[in-house]
C-alpha cells in the first residue's frame, strides 16, 4: 500500500484538520512508515474469524425513559467560545 | 512521611496524629517546591484541595472516616472534575473548566479523599512518553534526563516522587503500566468494565480503562475498592457483586502456575530488563509458584491491530472538539468549514492529528474492511490465545516494558519507535483482560524495570495477591528516588 | 417516449418518548434555546450514551405493525460527519444490522390497492437547529433538538407516481399516530420526509439515476416536489442530457428542487459500530409483551368494516385514516348497532367537515358518539328528516340545551310529521287543489309527480315524512 501526498490531504480535510504543503509531506513519511508497521496484520488467514468489538460480551442496557435532566444552560455556556441569546454561535451555516 | 503506605496515612488521620489539612497542606508544599522541576501537575489548586481536606476532617470527627478519608491522591487531568481545569494534556481544552464530575471522580469525593491535584500527560493519553503533552514533558524522578513514560506520566512521577500518596491513571495501550513500570511504582489496568468511563475523556472507547498508581499492590487494592463499581451512565460499565480486591492480599503462592509467553522472552527485550526480570521469577519460584512456558502466537500483532483500531475509535472520538461549545476556537478564520479547521489544526499537538488521521484513513470508503474489520478479527485471535494460556497457567507474566526509560527527545521524532515502547501492554487492552506492572529492580543507568502481571478477565483480587506477595518478600516498591 | 417515475421514501419520524434517545433530557418541544441540551447533547468530553428503553419500544410497535422482523442483537453505528448542529461530529445510527428489517405497507391509488415494502427503520438521533437569523454575521446553534430520537423508515423504490407517494406517506403517517410512537406533527418537524426520486423508459427494468429531495414537511410539498423533480429529469434526458447523482432541496416558494450537493463532494462517513454501545438484544418476550399492548391496527380494522359492516373500501380507509376517528366510528356504532353506514356518513360529512372548519381534533369534537348516535336514532326510527338532524346537529354543536336531541327538536318543532292519517289529509287537501296538475300526471307527464310532492312538503313545512308522502301520494294517483 503506498500512500500519496494527495491522500494526506484528502484525509486531513476528511477529519477537518487544516494542513500545508509541508506538514503534509513530513505526516506522509511517519504515516508510511506507519502503515507498513500495520500491514503485517495482512499475513494472518483471518477468513474464519469474527470480528471483535468488544471486550465483554455483554449486551446494551437500556435506560428508563424518564426525563432527569434540569436545564444548566448557564453553566454550560460559561465555558462557550461565543454565545448569544442562548445560542453558540458560529460562522454562518449555509445550506 | 511522604514514603507511608496509605493504610498507614490513614490509621495517622484515624489516630488524629494529623489532619487531613495538615497532611494535604504537606503535600501541597512538597508539590510547590518540587514540581516545577517534575512538571507532574498541570493544575493545583489548594483552595479546592483544602476545601475537600477540611471536609474530610469533619467525616473524621464524625466517625464516617472510610479507608481513604482525608488522604490527597492526584488525578490524571483525563478525568473531567467539576470547577477543576481538565486539559487532557492539550491546547485544546486549555480552557475547559469542567461543569461536571468523571464517575471517578465521585467516587473519590463521596470516600472523603482529597484531590490534590490534576497531573500531566500525553496529550488525549496519546503517548508512551509524557512528551506530546501541550504543557510540556515530565521527569523521570530517578533520572531528570529520562521520560517518565506516559501517557499517565505526571501521575507515575507524582507517586515516584512522593508529590501525592497515589494517583490515578488510565491505560488505552499501557498507559497506567509503561509508566508505573519506568517510574518504579505499582499500577493496574483493571478488566475493561470495572472502571466507570464516564467523564473519563475518550480515546479509544472499546480500549479505555481507569486505574490505580501506588507505591504498593496493597495500596492499588485499596484504591481499587473506591474506584471500581457499576454505574448506570456508562453502557460499558459491568454489573458485578462489590469485591474486596485486598481480600486475598496475604495468601501464600505455593502451587501458583506462572505463565511465561515466548514471544514475550524473545528479540527484542534488553538484556538489563531480562535480567531483572529472570530474578523476579526467580524470587516468585522461592515462594513456591512453578513457571511454564506458553505461547501467545498472535501476541506480535497487538501493536498493528492496536494502531488501526486505537486511532480509528479516537479519530471519532475527538470530533466533537470543533471550537463551537467549547475548548480553542482559533482566533481568525473565514468560514464554518475554516473555523473547524483552524481551530482543531492550532488545538491539537503532531501526534493526536497524526493518529486522527491513521483513523480517518483506516475507517474510510475502500479502506474499512482490509484495516478496521481486519483488525477487529485479530482481536479475537489474540484474545483467543490468552484463553487458552490461561488453561495452562493462572497467570501470565513478562517483561512491562523491551527497556528501561529511554532519554527526553530520544524517540519523540520517532513515532514508530515510540510506539513499541507498549509492544508487551496493548494486548491486555485489547483483550480487556487485566494487567498490571509491580517495580523489581533496576537496569542501565539504574533506571527501574517494571514486571508485567496479566491476569484473567476478573482476576485482579489474585493478581494484587501474586504482586503483594513479592512485595512482602522484597523491597523494591520501598525504594525511592527522593 | 413514455416515462415511468420511481420513488422511494426516506421518513424520518421522532418518536414520542419523555426523554432523547441518549440522554435524560426533555424531548418537548418549544423550549428556550439549549435549555434542553445536557452534558450529553452537548457532547462535552467524557460523557457517554445510554439507550432509551422508550425508543427501542416504539420501534418494535412499527416493526410489529408492519409485519416486519425485529432484528436482536441490532447494532449502533458512528455516522462520522462535521456539522455544527452535530456535536459528537458523528451521529449515532444503525448501519448494518437495523432495529426492523422489512415490512410491507399497502395504500390504495384511485381504488388500486398496491403493496410497497419497506427496506428496513432504524433507530437514529436527531441533530440540533441552526438558526439563520442574522447575528452580525454568524449562526445560532440550539442543541434542544440534538438527541431526540428518530425512526427512520425507509421504503424499497416501489411507488410509482406522486399520488402513490403522498398515500404512502398518508398510511405511514396514521400509522405511527395509530400506534402511538409519534405525534406526527409536521410543521414542527415530528414527521419528515425525504424522496428519492428517477425515471426510466416505460417497461425497462433498469433504475435510473436518483435524486434524493429532503426535509419535505408536508404531503402536499412531497408531491409538487416529486412532480417537478421528475419533470425536471424527464426534460434532461429528453434533451439528450444524463441525471447527476444528487442531494436537492425542494424550494416551496418557487416550486422547484434545486441542487444542495452533488455526489462528489458528498461526505465519506466512515461508518462504524459505537465502541460506546453494546449490541441491542430483544427478547421474544419482550416482542411478545409489546404485541399485546399494540391496538388493532388501521389495515385489521379497515377489513373488519368492510366484511362487518358492508361499508365500501373508500370509506372504510377514510374511517381509519386516524385511531381517533375510527374509535369514534365504533363508539357511535356500538349505541346504534346496524347502521354502519349512517353512521360512517356522518362522521365522514357533517362530523369532519365541522371539525376541519373549526380546525379542531378529533379528540376536542363537542359532539360525543353517543350524542351522534342518539341523533341518528331519531332518523332512524323516522322522528326527524335528514334534512332536520342537520339543523338539530348545528345546535348540539353549538352547546343548545344540553346537546339533548329529543329537547332540540321539540324546541325547534322539527318533529316528522309520520302518522298515516295526517299524511293522506294533506295529500287529498292537495289533490283537491292541484286538479291540473292530477290530470296532467294521468296523462303521463312524470314531472306533476314531483310539483304535487313539493306542495305537500311546503304546506307541512318540510316536516311530512317524504318517503311516506312519496308512498301516499302514489297509492291516490295510480290507484
Amino acid at each position: 500500500m503506498t500512500l500519496s501526498v494527495s491522500d494526506v490531504k484528502r484525509i486531513a480535510d476528511l477529519a477537518y484538520i487544516e494542513i500545508d504543503e509541508d506538514e503534509a509531506k513530513e505526516t506522509l513519511i511517519q504515516l508510511s512508515g506507519i502503515f507498513n508497521l500495520i500491514e503485517t496484520m495482512q499475513a494472518v488467514d483471518t477468513s474464519a474469524v469474527e470480528p471483535m468489538s468488544h471486550a465483554q460480551s455483554v449486551t446494551q442496557r437500556l435506560r428508563e425513559d424518564a426525563v432527569t435532566e434540569t436545564d444548566q444552560r448557564e453553566l454550560y455556556q460559561s465555558i462557550a467560545p461565543q454565545v448569544e441569546a442562548g445560542l453558540y454561535l458560529v460562522p454562518q451555516v449555509i445550506e | 512521611m511522604f514514603n507511608a503506605s496509605l493504610k498507614q496515612f490513614s490509621l495517622q488521620l484515624a489516630e488524629k496524629k494529623i489532619s487531613s489539612t495538615e497532611l494535604t497542606t504537606e503535600f501541597l508544599k512538597r508539590i510547590k517546591a518540587l514540581n516545577p522541576e517534575y512538571n507532574a501537575f498541570i493544575t493545583v489548586n489548594e483552595e479546592l484541595s483544602l476545601a475537600q481536606a477540611r471536609a474530610a476532617d469533619q467525616m473524621i470527627a464524625a466517625g464516617q472516616a472510610g479507608p481513604l478519608t482525608g488522604i490527597p491522591i492526584a488525578q490524571k487531568d483525563i478525568f473531567c472534575t467539576k470547577g477543576w481545569l481538565t486539559t487532557c494534556g492539550s491546547k485544546m481544552l486549555s480552557n475547559f473548566v469542567s461543569p461536571y464530575d468523571a464517575g471517578v471522580i465521585e467516587r473519590f469525593n463521596q470516600a472523603g479523599a482529597v484531590n490534590i491535584g490534576k497531573t500531566n500527560m500525553d496529550e488525549f493519553a496519546m503517548g508512551s512518553s509524557n512528551e506530546t503533552s501541550f504543557y510540556g514533558p515530565v521527569k523521570n524522578p530517578w533520572d531528570h534526563a529520562a521520560v517518565p513514560g506516559g501517557s499517565s506520566g505526571g501521575a507515575a512521577c507524582a507517586v515516584a516522587a512522593r508529590l501525592s500518596p497515589a494517583a490515578t491513571g488510565t491505560d488505552t495501550g499501557g498507559s497506567i503500566r509503561q509508566p508505573a513500570a519506568l517510574c518504579g511504582i505499582s499500577g493496574i489496568k483493571p478488566t475493561y468494565g470495572l472502571v466507570s468511563r464516564y467523564g473519563m475523556i475518550a480515546f479509544a472507547s472499546s480500549l479505555d480503562q481507569g486505574g490505580p498508581m501506588a507505591k504498593s499492590a496493597e495500596d492499588l487494592a485499596l484504591l481499587l475498592n473506591i474506584m471500581t463499581g457499576f454505574d448506570p451512565r456508562d453502557s460499558t460499565s459491568l454489573q458485578r457483586n462489590a469485591e474486596d480486591y485486598a481480600r486475598d492480599l496475604q495468601k501464600p503462592l505455593a502451587g501458583l502456575r506462572i505463565g511465561l509467553p515466548k514471544e514475550y522472552f524473545a528479540e527484542g527485550m534488553s538484556k538489563d530488563v531480562e535480567n531483572a526480570i529472570e530474578k523476579a521469577l526467580d524470587e516468585y519460584r522461592k515462594l513456591g509458584a512453578q513457571t511454564i512456558e506458553v505461547s501467545l502466537p498472535n501476541a506480535p500483532l497487538a501493536i498493528p491491530v492496536y494502531y488501526v483500531l486505537a486511532p480509528a475509535e479516537a479519530s471519532s472520538n475527538l470530533s466533537r472538539f470543533d471550537g463551537v461549545r467549547y475548548g480553542h476556537r482559533a482566533k481568525s478564520y473565514g468560514d464554518l468549514a475554516d473555523m473547524y479547521r483552524k481551530s482543531r489544526a492550532e488545538g491539537f499537538g503532531a501526534e493526536v492529528k497524526r493518529r486522527i488521521l491513521i483513523g480517518t484513513y483506516v475507517l474510510s470508503h475502500g479502506y474499512y474492511d482490509a484495516y478496521y474489520i481486519k483488525a477487529q478479527k485479530l482481536r479475537r485471535l489474540i484474545a483467543q490465545d490468552f484463553t487458552e494460556a490461561y488453561k495452562q497457567c493462572d497467570i501470565i507474566m513478562g517483561p512491562t516494558t523491551p527497556t528501561v526509560a529511554f532519554n527526553l527527545g530520544e524517540k519523540s521524532g520517532d513515532p514508530i519507535q515510540m510506539y513499541l515502547s507498549d509492544i508487551y501492554t496493548s494486548a491486555a487492552n485489547l483483550t480487556g483482560m487485566p494487567a498490571m506492572s509491580i517495580p523489581v529492580g533496576f537496569g542501565d543507568k539504574n533506571r527501574p524495570v517494571g514486571l508485567h502481571i496479566i491476569g484473567n478477565y476478573f482476576s485482579e483480587a489474585q493478581m494484587l495477591n501474586v504482586a503483594h506477595q513479592y512485595q512482602l518478600a522484597t523491597g523494591w516498591h520501598l525504594q525511592s528516588p527522593v | 417516449m413514455q416515462w415511468e417515475i420511481v420513488i422511494g421514501l426516506e421518513v424520518h419520524a421522532q418518536l414520542s418518548t419523555q426523554s432523547k434517545i441518549f440522554s435524560g433530557s426533555s424531548t418537548a418541544y418549544g423550549a428556550a434555546p439549549n435549555t434542553q441540551a445536557s452534558v450529553i447533547d452537548l457532547a462535552l468530553p467524557g460523557v457517554l450514551p445510554v439507550l432509551n428503553k422508550g425508543a427501542v419500544e416504539r420501534a418494535i410497535k412499527l416493526g410489529l405493525s408492519v409485519g416486519a422482523k425485529i432484528n436482536s442483537p441490532s447494532i449502533f453505528a458512528r455516522k462520522n460527519y462535521f456539522y455544527p448542529d452535530l456535536p459528537k461530529g458523528y451521529q449515532i445510527s444503525q448501519y448494518e444490522l437495523p432495529v426492523v428489517q422489512g415490512g410491507n405497507i399497502h395504500i390504495q391509488v384511485d381504488g388500486t390497492e398496491k403493496n410497497i415494502r419497506l427496506t428496513r427503520a432504524h433507530l437514529e438521533e436527531d441533530a440540533g437547529k441552526s438558526l439563520h437569523e442574522d447575528f452580525h454575521g454568524m449562526s445560532g446553534i440550539d442543541l434542544n433538538r440534538a438527541g431526540t430520537p428518530l425512526l427512520e423508515i425507509v421504503s424499497e423504490p416501489d411507488m410509482r407516481s406522486s399520488a402513490e407517494a403522498v398515500a404512502y406517506a398518508k398510511i405511514l403517517h396514521a400509522l405511527v399516530r395509530w400506534i402511538g410512537i409519534c405525534d406526527g406533527n409536521m410543521q414542527e418537524g415530528s414527521f419528515r420526509c425525504d424522496a428519492n426520486v428517477s425515471v426510466r423508459p416505460h417497461g425497462t427494468e433498469k433504475l435510473g439515476t436518483r435524486c434524493e429531495i429532503k426535509n419535505l414537511n408536508s404531503f402536499r410539498f412531497l408531491e409538487k416536489a416529486i412532480d417537478y423533480e421528475a419533470r425536471r429529469q424527464i426534460e434532461i434526458l429528453e434533451d439528450g442530457g444524463a441525471i447527476r447523482q444528487e442531494t436537492r432541496l425542494y424550494d416551496a416558494n418557487k416550486d422547484e428542487t434545486r441542487t444542495m450537493r452533488t455526489k462528489e463532494d458528498a461526505n465519506d462517513y466512515r461508518y462504524f459500530p459505537d465502541p460506546d454501545l453494546l449490541p441491542l438484544e430483544i427478547p421474544q418476550s419482550w416482542i411478545d409483551q409489546i404485541k399485546q399492548t399494540l391496538p388493532e391496527l388501521p389495515q385489521a380494522r379497515r377489513d373488519r368494516y368492510v366484511s362487518a359492516f358492508a361499508l365500501s373500501a373508500y370509506d372504510a380507509s377514510v374511517l381509519t385514516s386516524s385511531r381517533e376517528m375510527a374509535d369514534y366510528f365504533d363508539a357511535t356504532l356500538k349505541q346504534l348497532p346496524a347502521q354502519a353506514k349512517l353512521c360512517a356518513n356522518w362522521i365522514m360529512g357533517e362530523i369532519s367537515g365541522q371539525l376541519n372548519k373549526e380546525g379542531i381534533e378529533m379528540t376536542a369534537c363537542p359532539i360525543t358518539p353517543a350524542q351522534l348516535a342518539a341523533l341518528l336514532a331519531r332518523i332512524n326510527d323516522g322522528t326527524i328528516s335528514g334534512k332536520a338532524a342537520k339543523t338539530v346537529f348545528e345546535s348540539m354543536w353549538n352547546g343548545e340545551l344540553g346537546k339533548n336531541v329529543d329537547a332540540i327538536i321539540e324546541a325547534k318543532g322539527l318533529k316528522q310529521i309520520s302518522d298515516d292519517s295526517a299524511i293522506e289529509k294533506l295529500v287529498d287537501q292537495v289533490l283537491a287543489a292541484n286538479a291540473q296538475q292530477v290530470a296532467d300526471y294521468r296523462n303521463g307527464k312524470e314531472k306533476a309527480f314531483n310539483s304535487l310532492i313539493g306542495q305537500i312538503m311546503k304546506a307541512t313545512q318540510g316536516k311530512a315524512n317524504p318517503a311516506q308522502v312519496n308512498a301516499m301520494l302514489k297509492k291516490k294517483l295510480d290507484g
